[in-house]
């Protein structure tokens, strides 16, 4: 009988309290962050140095190839042919000469798997994990991308080099 | 009713019209206004329910729908439920299966006849009020029971077998928790309880025999969480071990029926409490210094009570099986006969 009332009792007082910790919370503040509005609040920033997406300035890059065969994930593709003997020589922005033209170079982003090797190996310090992390699309071929501007030289465009010169 | 008569007088020819017309016509008017009335209600106590929710757990439930604090959120809910389809499946009791959540919803519905809003603002003041509401509480089972053995689905039968063991066994402490109130008053008229409060807060029969009659509130309180299936009482539906309970196997607008019933029968509860322990109506002043009309009092007082429950839902978890008959067979029942006995006593002799 007693423990029939003290059950009584103590349900009563441990609902209460209960109760009391749930009004509480319901008036604390929430720890939501409302993500497209508002990106960093005080309590919590993106880190400074989080890899995110893959950045590459392609007017350093000598297309040496490294970061491809760093790849884990076989995602960057580089294709690059010797710059002509008689073509104007072209450096980097450390001075350092570019003997490769590189007229491939692709990231793969939905393979990559933000490790960094890549940006380690790199010689001209040019390939690089930005913070930049909105970058969802349609179509999963937007997530291939497109860094070379130059052209492979077409044999007439040889031709034209040796005139030139000549 | 009167009100809602003297309404109709404003339309132009309307003693013209067949007696018999004339006679439904306020009944008709009645429930189209409540329904109305009933499911914009709905919409905001299921935004105050995540809401609550929400910032019970921390979070901010829904924030974009209709700009501010996500008010809307439940309107683009329901469009999307009733656009979606409507699944019926082979194995099932088809008559049956689409005739549920109806049956559920009018015994939701239903109770509102005989709900005081104010003191002219009821649809029918039938003199058995409060046992006509207790006598509806039993047809939901029906409709519960039905929709889990028409699924022809473990789940949803386990779940309907649950909700009648349940909703049986909680509405004898309910209706003796009531006696209380039915004792002093001594009539089951609806408005009558409420004239039996009138004059201000201290004869709001929460407050009267103290502490008896308060802890016939508490009593009822508790038995009614568990005949509208809300959590600590949601074993029915209990989703981490029976799926949804009795509506596993409902989609679309059939799901939503459902959900409508349950919200419908948290504020019948909740105006049935309102009504038996706060005074309906009634402000808390004197009769006499009454400026909000009754109906808008009653209406805060029964949502402030929802927003008890939700509260209580969103900080205790589900009791078990028989953790719950024990609470109502042998702590409620107990306890109410004792109140019962002691305001009988009060009321004669004191």
């Amino acid at each position: 009988m007693v423990e029939y009332f003290r059950d009584i009792w103590l349900g009563t007082i441990t609902i209460l309290k209960s109760m009391w910790v749930a009004f509480k919370h319901l008036f604390t503040r929430s720890v939501t962050m409302q993500y497209p509005r508002v990106k960093s609040t005080a309590e919590w920033t993106m880190p400074e140095r989080a890899r995110m997406k893959l950045f590459n300035k392609i007017e350093d890059c000598i297309g040496c190839s490294q970061c491809a065969r760093a790849c884990p994930t076989e995602c960057i593709t580089v294709k690059a042919e010797k710059r002509g003997k008689e073509e104007p020589e072209v450096f980097t922005s450390n001075g350092t000469a570019m003997k490769m033209r590189t007229y491939i170079y692709d990231i793969d982003m939905t393979l990559c798997c933000y490790c960094g090797l890549c940006t380690f190996s790199c010689p001209t310090e040019c390939l690089v994990m930005t913070g930049d992390y909105e970058y969802s699309v349609y179509d999963k071929n937007d997530h291939i991308f497109h860094f070379a501007k130059d052209k492979p030289l077409t044999p007439k465009a040889i031709e034209e080099l040796a005139k030139a010169n000549a | 009713m009167e009100s809602v008569d003297q309404l109709l007088q404003l339309i132009p020819y309307y003693d013209l019209l067949p007696e018999i017309i004339r006679a439904m016509m306020p009944a008709f008017v009645g429930c189209v206004i409540i329904l109305a009335g009933l499911l914009l209600t709905i919409l905001l106590l299921v935004w105050f329910e995540r809401k609550v929710s929400a910032h019970i757990q921390d979070r901010l439930g829904p924030m974009e729908v209709g700009g501010w604090h996500g008010w809307a959120q439940t309107l683009a809910d329901g469009l999307k439920l009733l656009l979606k389809e409507d699944i019926v499946l082979d194995t099932t009791d088809r008559t049956l299966f689409k005739m549920a959540p109806f049956i559920v919803f009018i015994g939701a519905f239903a109770a509102f006849v005989v709900l005081p809003f104010g003191a002219s603002s009821i649809i029918s003041d039938l003199n058995i009020g409060i046992l006509y509401i207790l006598a509806l509480g039993s047809l939901a089972v029906v409709g519960i029971i039905m929709a889990g053995w028409a699924s022809n689905n473990k789940y949803s039968l386990y779940g309907g077998m649950r909700a009648a063991a349940q909703i049986i066994s909680y509405e004898i402490p309910a209706a003796i928790a009531i006696m209380t109130v039915i004792i002093p008053v001594g009539s089951l008229s609806m408005v009558e309880i409420v004239n039996a409060q009138q004059g201000g807060i201290q004869n709001w029969f929460i407050f009267r025999y103290p502490p008896l009659i308060f802890l016939a509130f508490v009593i009822y309180f508790i038995a009614s969480l568990a005949e509208v299936n809300r959590t600590p009482f949601d074993i029915p539906e209990a989703e981490s071990e029976l799926v949804a309970g009795y509506h596993t196997e409902y989609t679309g607008i059939r799901f939503a029926i459902f959900f409508i019933a349950e919200y419908a029968n948290m504020f019948m509860v909740a105006a049935v409490i309102t009504t038996l322990f706060l005074g309906g109506w009634t402000s808390v002043g004197p009769t006499d210094s009454q400026v909000i009309p009754g109906p808008i009092v009653f209406y805060i007082k029964a949502v402030v009570l929802i927003l008890a429950q939700m509260w209580i839902r969103w900080s205790l978890p589900r009791l078990r099986v028989d953790q719950l008959m024990y609470l109502s067979w042998k702590v409620l029942l107990p306890f109410s006969f004792a109140l019962v006995l002691g305001v009988g006593w009060l009321a004669v002799y004191a």
